[in-house]
């Protein structure tokens, strides 16, 4: 299928700080084509369409648009070379009529009468039933979605981005959304469809790219692709997990039985009723997207959140009711997500750092008073053995980059001699070589006996290194299952409908 | 244009730089005030901080310095920790009253009786004065999350109606032929239960020498005991405090309640010396200066001494300038104020540093 080319992306990288959004991405769309972007939460989707569309200015490389050079500074600018965009979260004003929405977005709008005309007149043309003088709020999702739809068709894209369209609709909304995307294709108009929905993907679209972490992992037709396959290109080739340690389980250091717990955060989830036992030697990995509990669950771990004392033991005693301090002389040690503020205190130096976890299992302070000396010697061994870049032990925690930071943090949590290790997110933004310097000390530190449990949303981090794997589903903790002989198939089904691979089982069902 | 970034580490220069800074800053921007009502700026800036040191009466005023620097000191100190933690305390003024009054109450509650023992049981009631004035909105912060700020600043002015009510009325000197007032705590009527210049001429009383000993112990606390620590994680971090194992309410009702304290000792100190007896007019706003002078003393209990002394120099030589050049009391209080205003102003080139950007240049 040859079609004329639309937009040709060349080299594309963005970078923030500490993560590398995304690096040497090229592909084109055709006229008309509807192209797929899939990848896994955090392969850069966003940030390579926020460029399309002008939010965002890349670092590196060239957009060709319609054949002439491409580099919008501003929305409005990309609106008016005709691309148009829907995103997952609408910006609509509820007290206001459809009309007068559509209205809101345009730069000249026509007098009411006209506009209202036109509205009726695109939805009759593509099928997208909607009144122009309805309220907005009292539509449902789908049908401020389709305000959204009509509010970029009166500007006759020549390409339309749709950033997870699926996910606010009903299976019948789906439906007649796909019937207008494609009648817009065929007259011409190109989509750009962010998905992770695979199954999804193979009705609509012509075309697929596949972002990870983000760099371009490969291209396919969808149509002739199974969803399997895409899965595992989504997901990495590291399927097949790692040999694992033949080695004996030893006794249980860490047993959750029931927690619940209502989240200290607001808007936070809850834990309901979570469950699992660690043992010596083993490594539970903990997948999930953000947001379904990993936070409190770390909280409830660490002893930030207290819960009944018969609702967590550590080496067989009952530790739910005691706070970090008590729970780290009992022998466990966590490591919080949020190195700026949570784990470390960002303006103190790496020896008051060092102090803030360290001072009762390395014995820092004798009846309460502080021995400098052997907190500085503490701070300068984590530094030493974990490749820590910094001047010295003097330096403020907030002039180190995330990922010596990130080292330093999970170097003083397993320089303890700990029994029982909780990491939330090791490795988030931290680059490659740090990253398996990481895991591997976290494996380390297992093969010594530690009970370790590691919360991460890189499913390839923890099919490297965990043992036993979970999923944390809005705060509830599917069953752990050994990790080896298990299929992409199976994680699909263990992460239900919260994440987008859930379809991967209906190819084996 | 002018922009301000953010330091990767804070200068430690500007850290010590600043109070002399903000020293000079008042003295430009308070000469001109003085220039304004009249006066000639440095006759009023040397009457203020050169008369008392150096000057014809300086034999005097010297003395009166460390009279006036105590009670700052005392409360500066208490009041620092607190700051540190990110509490709030800001009516020192209220629990150095009700220490004044609890530990005069106790003594003159024992009147004529002659014990060595007196004394320390009043230091030890104008502490727990203090300590259960600042309770009041250490637990409503815990329990019901009011603003301290607000609540304990509130106080302030119940505790002033207490005194008013306590020198006219449940305090007032039986023999006093009914003015306002308590009986004298002054070395001849009340031996037991007086504070008195320790060494002659000095002006140092016992709370002189409680401020330079709190200041040393404080000074420990905040540099080698976990607590100090603690207290300073949780102001910077709060988060990390937590993760650390600090009760954020614990935090509360220990710094309240030392700062508390230590303003309630400040004021049984003051009854019981330089005052000698309790009266409407007792207090004379050290503890809301205190304030000042603890962030003078960038919250670190040495400078809050050498702060407490130059506060108290103000003090002092304001004094001198209202009585010899006529000047306002109120122009000495804006003063005094402006030190606090520079100091938290300059204090930004703490953390951040001034970049010039040219129109158009990046």
């Amino acid at each position: 299928m040859t079609r004329e080319t639309l937009l040709k992306i060349d080299g594309i990288s963005k970078s923030y700080p500490g993560v590398k959004a995304n690096e040497d991405v090229s592909f084109s769309i055709g006229v008309g084509e509807v192209h797929a972007l899939l990848g896994e939460n955090g392969a850069g989707k966003s940030t390579l369409v926020k460029m399309i569309y002008g939010l965002v200015k890349p670092d590196e490389g060239t957009l060709t648009f319609r054949g002439k050079p491409f580099a919008p500074s501003e929305p409005s600018e990309a609106r008016a070379a005709g691309v148009a965009m829907v995103f997952q979260h609408f910006s609509l004003f509820e007290a206001l009529n459809v009309a007068e929405n559509v209205a809101l977005g345009m730069e000249n709008p026509p007098p009411m009468r006209e506009l209202a005309a036109r509205i009726r007149a695109v939805s009759e043309e593509y099928g997208l039933p909607l009144d122009p003088a309805r309220m907005v709020g009292d539509l449902s999702a789908g049908e401020r979605q389709r305000v959204e739809i009509i509010r970029c068709l009166l500007q006759d894209p020549k390409l339309l981005i749709m950033d997870e369209p699926t996910s606010v609709l009903t299976p019948q909304e789906v439906e007649i959304l796909f019937k207008t995307l494609r009648q817009l294709s065929s007259e011409g108009t190109a989509i750009l469809y962010i998905s992770h929905k695979l199954e999804e993907i193979r009705t609509l679209c012509d075309g697929a790219t596949i972002l990870r972490r983000g760099k371009v992992v490969g291209s396919c037709v969808p149509r002739e692709t199974t969803a399997r396959e895409m899965a595992e290109l989504m997901v990495g080739a590291t399927l097949t997990p790692p040999e694992r340690r033949a080695g004996a389980k030893g006794e249980v250091v860490l047993g959750v039985t029931d927690l619940s717990a209502a989240s200290p955060i607001p808007f936070g989830t809850t834990l309901k009723g979570i469950s699992f036992t660690v043992a010596r030697g083993e490594v539970l990995g903990i997948a999930g997207v953000a947001g379904n509990g990993q936070d409190e669950l770390l909280l409830a771990l660490s002893g930030e959140l207290r819960v009944a004392s018969d609702k967590i033991r550590i080496n067989g005693r009952a530790a739910g009711d005691l706070g970090p301090g008590e729970r780290r002389r009992a022998g466990l040690v966590a490591a919080p997500e949020d190195r700026y503020g949570h784990a470390a205190a960002p303006d103190m130096s790496l020896v008051e750092n060092a102090l803030l976890t360290g001072a009762i299992r390395r014995n820092l302070t004798h009846r309460g008073f502080i021995d400098w000396a052997a907190t500085r010697g503490f701070a300068e061994e984590v530094i030493q053995t974990y490749d820590v870049r910094t001047p010295g032990s003097h330096v403020a925690a907030r002039a180190l980059s995330g990922g010596n930071l990130q080292k330093f943090l999970i170097g003083r949590e397993l320089d303890q001699s700990p029994e029982v290790i909780v990491i939330n997110q090791p490795t988030w933004g931290v680059d490659a070589a740090a990253a398996a310097a990481i895991r591997q000390a976290i494996l380390n530190r297992a093969a010594e006996g530690a009970g370790v449990v590691v919360i991460s949303q890189d499913l390839d981090e923890l099919l490297e290194i965990a043992d036993m794997f979970a999923v944390l589903n809005e705060g509830r903790l599917t069953k752990p299952r050994p990790v080896e002989g298990l299929t992409i198939d199976q994680i699909g089904l263990m992460m239900g409908g919260a994440h987008g691979m859930e379809v991967a089982h209906h190819v084996e069902a | 244009m002018l922009r301000l970034e953010k330091r990767p580490i804070p200068s430690r220069f500007w850290l010590y730089a600043t109070p002399v800074v903000a020293v000079l800053l008042t003295m430009i921007a308070g000469g001109l005030l003085f220039a304004l009502l009249g006066k000639n700026p440095a006759t009023v800036i040397k009457t203020i901080f050169w008369d008392p040191l150096f000057g014809e009466f300086a034999w005097y005023l010297r003395g009166q310095l460390l009279v006036k620097a105590g009670p700052l000191i005392l409360i500066a100190i208490g009041l620092s920790l607190g700051f540190r933690a990110g509490i709030w305390n800001i009516g020192a003024e209220g629990q150095y009253i009700m220490g004044a009054i609890c530990g005069a109450g106790v003594g003159l509650a024992l009147y004529p009786t002659e014990s060595r023992l007196i004394f320390p049981v009043m230091i030890l009631a104008g502490a727990l004065g203090g300590w259960a004035w600042a309770m009041i909105p250490a637990i409503l912060k815990t329990r019901f999350n009011t603003n301290e700020i607000l609540v304990s600043l509130m106080l302030v002015y119940v505790a002033e109606t207490i005194l008013a009510k306590a020198s006219t009325g449940f305090l007032r000197n039986p023999e006093g032929a009914g003015f306002p007032g308590s009986r004298s705590f002054s070395g001849s009527s009340f031996p037991a239960a007086s504070n008195p210049e320790l060494i002659a001429g000095s002006g140092l009383h016992w709370g002189g020498v409680f401020a330079l000993l709190m200041g040393v112990a404080a000074y420990i606390l905040l540099q080698r005991h976990i607590l100090g620590f603690q207290i300073k994680l949780a102001g910077q971090a709060p988060r990390a405090a937590r993760f650390h194992g600090v009760k954020p309410e614990r935090l509360v009702l220990l710094c309240m309640g030392l700062s508390g304290a230590l303003a309630g000792l400040a004021g049984m100190f003051e009854v019981t010396g330089p005052a000698g007896k309790i009266s409407i007019d007792f207090n004379v706003g050290y503890g809301f200066t205190a304030i000042i002078v603890a962030f003078l003393g960038r919250l670190n209990p040495l400078g809050i001494v050498l702060a407490g002394f130059i506060m108290a120099l103000t003090y002092v030589g304001g004094e001198m300038a209202a009585t010899n050049l006529g000047l306002p009391s109120a122009a000495i209080q804006v003063f005094q104020g402006m030190l606090l205003f520079f100091l938290l102003g300059v204090d930004v080139l703490t953390n951040f540093r001034i970049r010039t950007t040219l129109l158009g240049v990046k």
